[in-house]
């Protein structure tokens, strides 16, 4: 019965993506585009060339970290919808850090990542903390924790960090993940050591949760609240802690942003949409550190290639995001998915 | 059991002759491609220019009704005088958030356009970089400065179209109370606040203006609450400097108007002329727009790149003198006369010099203490 489950984490998602792919393809069909020139394209503006390699990988980075975020969070049974607002903050705070300190590269970066991660943390902490100590509803929260990071971050930038202008300095060097040896490799691209960090993430992730002692508690707390309290454990404690880690991970998808992609802050006229996009990625993930890296990757494809589709064949961008739509739709309704291969066997037998 | 197996493997084989097929089809599809492309170009050099132009929009995107829209406009309507066609010659990418500029801009560098239009102020340092890697592509930008022989930088004096809005809003209030939503608190949208309200005050120095931004360009909801607030406090006229958050604006105005119909308030509108937002019924909530041309820049700076006489290094800016900032008189009934007169009359003291329009907070107000 576990091997079953395990292989069926594995096939829902693969049948979601090819099922969502499918769907796509009808779309395209029907509104009288050509799917195979359109997918083509798709290929093309992701993997077509060194540019588009190195900006894919770019753009799975922080897609990896915020699928984290909230894959995490969803181990201990919550609903961390947050890492939108902790990607803002550790945006805001690792670029402070770059923009305000001189120091040397070995000190003046990790400092900089981890005020990132740290500043994701503390925007988790509130959320976790009012969830174990109140319990409101982290949703509700985490949703409210966004708007807060959002206008607050733009007033910093604005009244603090620069005068009332529309985007901060770039960072001091010594603060930056960008590698002009890699973007020499890929044509200029922006990708930049980032990717290391966010799957080094994914490695701490796998072995806190699978490894160690605080995993398990926290595992424990997602599958049932009432039991791990009779079991002794200290269930208050394993929610902040859980809401901390997550938000420490979305945090570092900011980090990735400020410090690699960009080297500063903008003002933001809107959410960023990674947080919600590593929603999405936890889900298709299936909650798994390597599902996750591995989601973010098929995203990061997607939108990445989506770019070439209207130039290259004509087809509007809008069609990726409802491929990308469907895909979703179908891994939450794996049950359906579920009972077609469980139909299938019975027949078999 | 054996026949659970078989189903897998037909299952599979079938998955595999699907993509394989769609392998397949690929390539030749590309080849298909790679050959239309060719035979296209070739054509292109035989009949008319072989000078192309590209834009990428800023998040807005090229139906946003505001300035993406007006310089898509303009780069077709120059690609249509020289015969050429959509992806053959002119074309545009959209960006659907911030980090597109760079993947949009470098697609359109690498498909060998001549001329590549950044649309928006949040391009800047993009087309800024862009522009010192590729020395032989010509790149303009427009709301912003960027500094390279190869760029041109297109901005234009909204501060002038501003106060002759606001002289207009100041002759049409009733309560003497006048509305300004802006988009993103920035130095661009500043220079529509404050050449608003020197204008209005220039009319009459006892109107006040509230002041209000929706820390967004595409947030309508966020505009239809700001304005629904300001229609509530006696405000009659607002001005919106606020791309897509302005349709919340005029939203709520036609609402407003739906259900009184003998109400009087008005919008003005911004970048283009958005005389079809206000329509409600047989009346018309825009009172005016401040019609920025854009897409009589983009025409002109491409025409010129075309001719070999591309303005590279230069900061073009765009005014009343320029014909690149209007004031729209579509809605005849609201804009009476008497107001076009007084909006005339203000426009040649800016044109003589003898108005200077402040485009600044600090500017306003030294404009203010000398009234």
């Amino acid at each position: 019965m576990t091997s079953n489950n395990k292989l069926f984490a594995l096939i829902i998602p693969v049948i979601s993506v090819f099922l969502g792919l499918l769907a796509g393809a009808i779309i395209m069909l029907l509104s009288g585009y050509n799917p195979i020139e359109g997918y083509s394209a798709l290929w093309r503006g992701a993997f077509g060339d060194a540019f588009t390699i190195g900006e894919t990988i770019r753009r799975t980075t922080p897609l990896i970290l915020t699928g984290l975020a909230v894959a995490f969070a969803f181990r201990s049974g919550l609903f961390n919808i947050g890492a939108e607002g902790q990607v803002i903050v550790g945006w805001l705070a690792a670029v402070w850090v770059g923009l305000a300190i001189e120091a040397p590269m070995i000190i003046h970066l990790p400092l900089a990542v981890l005020a990132g991660a740290l500043a994701g943390g503390l925007w988790g902490f509130v959320p976790g903390l009012l969830k174990a100590k109140l319990g409101v509803h982290e949703v509700i929260i985490t949703i409210m924790m966004n708007y807060i990071a959002l206008y607050i971050s733009n007033e910093i930038i604005r009244s603090v960090l620069t005068d009332h202008a529309t985007k901060t300095d770039q960072i001091a060097s010594s603060a930056s993940l960008a590698s002009e040896w890699l973007q020499g490799l890929t044509y200029y691209s922006r990708i930049h050591y980032g990717f290391l960090i966010a799957i080094f993430a994914a490695v701490i992730m796998w072995f806190l949760i699978q490894r160690t002692t605080i995993g398990y508690e926290l595992k424990a707390v997602g599958f049932n609240q009432h039991a791990s309290k009779y079991s002794g454990m200290n269930v208050s404690k394993n929610i902040i802690i859980s809401m901390v880690i997550a938000g420490g991970f979305a945090g570092l998808a900011g980090a990735m942003e400020g410090l690699g992609t960009y080297g500063n802050i903008h003002l933001m006229s809107g959410f960023t949409n990674l947080g919600f996009d590593g929603i999405a990625v936890a889900l298709l993930g299936a909650n798994n550190a390597f599902g996750v890296v591995l989601a973010a990757l098929l995203f990061g494809v997607l939108k990445e290639g989506a770019g070439e589709m209207p130039t290259g064949a004509g087809v509007p961008t809008e069609l990726v995001d409802i491929i990308i739509a469907l895909i979703i739709f179908f891994v939450a309704s794996s049950y359906i998915i579920r009972w077609a291969l469980l139909r299938f066997k019975k027949e078999g037998k | 059991m054996r026949n659970r197996k078989f189903i897998l493997f037909a299952l599979l084989l079938t998955i595999g002759l699907v993509l394989a097929a769609c392998g397949g089809g690929d390539n030749n599809e590309n080849a298909n491609n790679n050959n239309n492309d060719a035979s296209g170009d070739n054509g292109n050099n035989e009949e008319t220019t072989d000078f192309s132009a590209a834009m990428v929009t800023d998040i807005g995107g090229v139906d946003d009704k505001s300035f993406n829209q007006s310089a898509w406009e303009g780069l077709k309507a120059w690609g249509e005088d020289n015969g050429l066609s959509q992806g053959n010659g002119f074309d545009y990418a959209q960006s659907d958030a911030p980090e597109d500029y760079v993947p949009n801009i470098t697609r359109l560098v690498r498909d060998n356009y001549d001329l590549i239009f950044g649309i928006g102020f949040e391009l800047k340092e993009d087309i800024q970089d862009a522009a010192e890697k590729n020395e032989n592509t010509y790149f303009g930008l427009v709301d912003d400065l960027v500094d390279s022989p190869n760029a041109v930088s297109i901005t234009f004096k909204e501060h002038q179209g501003s106060f002759l809005v606001g002289v207009a809003a100041a002759l049409k209030t009733e309560t003497n109370k006048l509305g300004f939503v802006g988009g993103v608190d920035s130095p661009l949208i500043n220079k529509f606040e404050a050449g608003f309200i020197a204008g209005a005050k220039s009319v009459n120095p006892d109107i006040t203006v509230n002041v209000q931004y929706a820390e967004s360009f595409g947030d309508s909801s966020k505009g239809k609450m700001i304005a629904a607030d300001m229609y509530n406090n006696d405000i009659d006229v607002i001005y919106h400097a606020s791309g897509g958050t302005g349709n919340g604006v005029f939203n709520e105005a036609r609402d407003l108007k739906n259900a009184e119909p003998d109400r009087a308030i008005w919008v003005i509108g911004v970048d283009r002329d958005q005389h079809e937002e206000g329509e409600i019924g047989d009346h018309n909530v825009t009172l005016t727009s401040m019609v920025k041309r854009v897409d009589v820049a983009v025409q002109d700076v491409t025409k010129r790149a075309q001719d070999g006489d591309f303005p590279g290094g230069e900061q073009l800016e765009y005014g009343l003198e320029e014909n690149g900032i209007a004031v729209a008189t579509t809605n005849e009934e609201a804009m009476t006369d008497d107001i076009i007169s007084a909006v005339e009359e203000w426009k040649e003291k800016i044109l003589n010099g003898d108005v200077e329009v402040p485009s600044t907070r600090d500017e306003l107000k030294a404009f203010e203490e000398a009234l």
